[in-house]
């Protein structure tokens, strides 16, 4: 994973709430087997009309709001199927940092596991940001993990995340590798594990 | 101190614990063509193995065609995606069900149907509706592919304790009433995100009183409640259920695991973060109206008006979602017309849900505007109901009897809506796209699709006569 320390750029504003998955990545572009390349598809029944020209309504069609690094957004981002290829197509499509009041809780681990950063900040004060991002386009947000802020219009908020998870994220560590190194514990819990439990070797 | 039945499966999976980040042990793995290429391909290039794959199995479901099995699969890319899975699963020992195999179907219907979910037990998959073996007291959740590479791996999860809520429905559901409905009641209230990084506990009379298939299609919508998972205790009904099972345990194995399946409830007094309560006599038959599982009203209301929302930014949500469903406040929701009807889904095709819906088409015919569709959970529901005679039901009705699969709950098969075409839907998301770019999916229960289709438009069951819904089949 690559770290997260710091990055500074334009916030798109996204000014709904609940937006699903199944927006951020419609079904049609998981049937692929690969790990990147989802970037063209992001949000692609909002962004593409039918006869798959651009629709200019949409929010991260319009100048200066392509590519942002930030995404700025309603409650409860990310709601909705599982599916990791969401967090990979903002990703590949250069964002960097998605700042709401909340998300949903699977599209929050899948974020935080690729380095994609998802800050959580007061509904009142996304609801300011989202308006005065409205107002003045090019404005940009600072989401410094090192130093645990956001900094947008003059206005810093906290970044909430526990020590373990920042840690992660701004050394680039990887899961698999720190517990891999419990091995030896795993296999001690294995050992006392009930003998009803099912196995599935028999179903092969 | 007394605790909750989710503390106990929590405290006895503990592998590690680093100040608060668990390592927790994973007992099943179920797995599925969509959301594991990547982590098998992770796995490679890494060089690691899996660790155990016997707790781990794998099937097809999101893609496969639910017509003719004998005809070759002609979307290419999909068919990719499935050999890709057939593959990995020999790669590294996984018992994997193709198309063809008589144990294939949705992940969330073959694990209970097959006996490997127990409770107790913590599970995962890489799917968000992972929540439904909740219904048998083992703690289950979804995750994206990250993590299933990491279950593969390690077959644990790093994992911060969640909170807990009861969702407590007393008393008992009225005529035509289903668990469908009480879940879609309890969304309604709470909201699409009324149990963010939460575990549901479900109790109460009304829950006590459903069938094991009622209790999977409870746990099954607790994600689009935003909850992490759901949970009901297990009890006479579970076990009776677990029985005879294939791959429950047997002999010996089967009396220390009832010894230890009847320890497992949350004690009395208890502690939850938060509770809420509900009376099942109060929830009518409901129907989603919007794009979101929390846009519901009971049949017999109406579309509402966005100006019922207190604030602007809801109100805009509210306006977009009727603007894409085609509908105008006000207008009673019985008079909607539909043209097509899916009865299907992890949340709605296990055998009581075809028994239910087959109850109210028996003797009738599908409208003639409406294209209406069975879609078995599994091959397994398949069989059974043809044994019991259903699929005549539905074929005499004018009803397409179709394969096991996901279908046109996302349509990532053949089976979607076209442009505008209104669809009455036991699935479980409305979401925008979600079954066809620009359909227009309205949740409801079996016996409400059932007979929706009879009449092409939606409407109450409870006014088409006697139904055996009414014996709580559901
Ligand atoms: S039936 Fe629908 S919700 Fe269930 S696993 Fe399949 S696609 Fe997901």
């Amino acid at each position: 994973m690559e770290p997260f320390r710091r990055v500074a750029g334009i916030a798109a504003p996204l000014d709904r709430p609940n937006v699903d998955t199944d927006q951020i990545i419609p079904k049609q572009f998981l049937k692929r087997i690969e790990r990147s390349g989802y970037g063209p598809f992001l949000f692609n029944d909002w962004r593409y009309h039918a006869d798959g020209s651009e629709n200019l309504e949409f929010e991260l069609n319009r100048h200066p709001w392509r590519h942002a690094p930030v995404l700025l957004t309603g409650r409860n981002f990310g709601c909705g199927s599982s599916r990791e290829h969401a967090a990979w197509a903002l990703e590949d499509y250069g964002v960097r940092a998605v700042v709401a009041p909340s998300f949903g809780d699977i599209f929050h681990t899948n974020a935080l596991k690729i380095g994609l950063l998802p800050v959580r900040i007061p509904e009142a004060v996304v609801a300011r940001w989202i308006d005065l991002a409205i107002e003045e386009p090019g404005l940009e947000m600072v989401v410094d993990l090192e130093q645990g802020y956001v900094e947008f219009a003059g206005e810093r908020q906290p970044i909430d995340i526990d020590e373990h998870t920042r840690a992660r994220l701004l050394e680039g560590l990887d899961d698999i590798a720190l517990s891999l190194q419990q091995s030896d514990v795993i296999a001690a819990f294995e050992a006392q594990r009930p003998r009803w439990l099912p196995q599935t070797s028999a179903l092969r | 101190m007394p605790t909750t039945l989710f503390d106990k499966i929590w405290r006895s999976h503990v592998v590690h614990d680093d100040d608060g980040v668990v390592l927790l042990y994973i007992d099943l793995h179920l797995v599925h063509e969509v959301t594991s290429p990547q982590a098998f391909e992770a796995l490679r290039l890494a060089g690691r193995r899996v660790r155990r794959p016997d707790l781990t199995v794998a099937t097809m479901d999101h893609n496969v065609p639910t017509t003719d099995r004998s005809l070759p699969i002609t979307d290419a890319v999909s068919r990719q995606q499935m050999e890709t899975l057939t593959a990995n699963c020999a790669e590294f020992g996984i018992a994997c069900f193709g198309i063809g195999d008589p144990r294939n179907g949705i992940v969330h219907i073959i694990g209970p149907e097959l006996g490997l979910s127990l409770p107790g037990m913590t599970m995962v998959c890489g799917d968000s509706h992972t929540s439904t073996h909740g219904a048998f007291g083992a703690l289950a959740f979804g995750i994206g592919t990250s993590e299933v590479e990491h279950v593969l791996a390690t077959q644990t999860l790093p994992q911060r304790v969640p909170r807990t809520m009861e969702v407590r429905v007393d008393g008992a559901r009225g005529f035509g009433v289903t668990a469908k409905d009480l879940i879609l009641g309890v969304i309604g209230a709470i909201g699409v995100d009324g149990a963010t990084g939460h575990v549901i506990e479900y109790t109460g009379a009304a829950i006590r009183d459903l069938s094991m298939e009622g209790r999977m299609t409870v746990c099954n919508m607790s994600i689009e409640a935003g909850a992490r998972a759901g949970l009901i205790a297990p009890d006479d009904t579970t076990i009776e259920y677990l029985g005879d099972r294939p791959a429950a345990p047997k002999g010996a194995a089967w009396d220390e695991a009832v010894a230890a399946w009847r320890e497992l409830r949350s004690d009395d007094g208890a502690a939850y973060d938060r509770a809420v309560i509900f009376d099942a006599a109060e929830i009518a038959p409901q129907v989603t109206w919007g794009t979101n599982p929390a846009q519901v009203a009971p049949v017999t209301g109406a579309v509402p008006h966005p100006d019922q929302w207190e604030n602007a930014s809801d109100r805009a949500a509210v306006q977009r979602a009727l603007d894409y469903m085609g509908l105008a406040p006000g207008v009673p929701l019985q008079e909607i017309t539909i043209d097509r009807v899916f009865i299907g889904s992890c949340t709605n095709s296990r055998i009581e849900d075809l028994r239910a819906a087959a109850d109210v088409v028996r003797g009738h015919r599908v409208a003639a505007s409406v294209h209406a569709m069975v879609v078995p959970g599994s091959a397994r529901v398949r069989r059974q109901a043809e044994a019991e005679g259903l699929h005549q039901v539905f074929l005499d009705a004018g009803f397409e009897w179709r394969e096991p699969g996901c279908s046109m709950c996302l349509g990532m098969n053949p089976d979607v809506l076209a442009e505008r075409e209104r669809c009455a839907s036991t699935s479980n998301r409305n979401f925008e796209g979600r079954q066809g770019k620009n359909g227009r999916t309205h949740l409801v229960s079996p016996p409400m699709a059932a007979a929706a289709a009879i009449t092409g438009h939606l409407v109450d069951v409870r006014t088409l006569g006697a139904s055996p819904v009414a014996t709580g089949a559901v």
